[in-house]
């Protein structure tokens, strides 16, 4: 897959593209998750990050700052995810 | 030296012989990012070279352009399969480059504007195999292609070959880039299959 010839900041996904690949890890819809961006403290919902890929692997950027915040990478036999540009992952849960 | 023929020495020339396993070919020159198209105006570039000891070596643009530039025909191997063949390319070797650099490194990490990384074995950059990049096909190499200048590393898979390239960390102990983190190969030689680690 590609992206689109053409220079600007403009991705050429968002944040839904990362529900896939993330729904192999995580038992929740991370989509709806909001993450804190490590480099400027935004919040942002997964399903508004700007997101570069799919191929080699989804990179999901902070739409204040365009840090990367989020990696996924689905190789045959795995699933690698950094989320080393977060500072924390709020997922809503069901009421207990 | 003929540089034109580098891309398939010491191999037969039939399309199949040039073609690694698990690639098929392409006419197109498709665009993989990880970021933003990086648009670095050649006032503002700068390409650096750090040594272990830290000492940096530095090339403005109009530096560049005054070193001897050669240009290859090469063919290039992406990870996501798609290969192309008989790419022509214009630029600095980096022989010539790193002439006067003096270092133990044995390791290379590629830093590109925008913050992209990729690591590679110091000897992979050597002897005839790898260029600073600036001309395609006959004209400026275009920004998505990672112009102004990008990494140009043909034997091995294509994402070694950074876009943007802005400077070269050298190295005693070898240590991942952006891709090589997140479970692809470190080394990536397409005759040898080697998309992620383990391969
Ligand atoms: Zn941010």
């Amino acid at each position: 897959m590609t992206i689109p010839d053409g220079p600007g900041p403009t991705a050429a996904y968002d944040g839904n593209l990362m529900a896939g690949p993330l729904s192999e890890l995580f038992a929740l819809d991370v989509s709806v998750a909001v993450v804190r961006c490590r480099g400027c403290g935004a919040n942002a919902e997964v399903a508004t990050l700007r997101v570069y890929g799919p191929d080699p692997g989804l990179v999901g950027r902070c739409p204040g700052c365009d840090d990367v915040l989020v990696r996924v990478v689905r190789t045959p036999d795995a699933v690698w995810l950094d989320l080393g540009g977060v500072s924390s992952l709020r997922v809503p849960a069901p009421k207990r | 030296m003929d540089f034109v023929t580098r891309g398939f020495q010491g191999r037969p020339r039939g399309r199949d012989d040039r073609l690694p396993p698990g690639q098929y070919l392409t006419g197109d020159f498709p665009v993989l990012s990880a970021g933003p198209t990086s648009n670095v105006d050649h006032d503002e570039w700068e390409l650096w070279v750090a040594t272990e000891d830290g000492t940096r070596h530095t090339w403005s643009w109009a530096e560049l352009m005054a070193l001897p530039a050669e240009t290859v025909t090469v063919d290039i191997h992406c990870v996501t399969s798609w290969s192309k063949l008989d790419t022509e390319w214009r630029g600095v070797s980096l022989d010539t480059l790193l002439a006067d650099v003096g270092t133990a490194a044995d390791f290379a990490m590629v830093h590109s504007y925008g913050g992209y990384t990729t690591n590679l074995p110091l000897e992979d950059l050597l002897d005839g195999q790898a260029w600073v990049a600036y001309g395609y096909e006959g004209d400026d190499l275009r920004p998505e292609h990672g112009g102004p200048a990008r990494l140009l590393v043909p034997h091995l898979y294509f994402w070694k070959s950074a876009k943007w390239v802005r400077g070269i960390e050298l190295m005693l102990e070898d240590s991942p880039g952006f891709w090589e983190q997140l479970g692809y190969h470190d080394y990536g030689d397409p005759w040898r299959e080697q998309r992620y680690q383990g391969d």
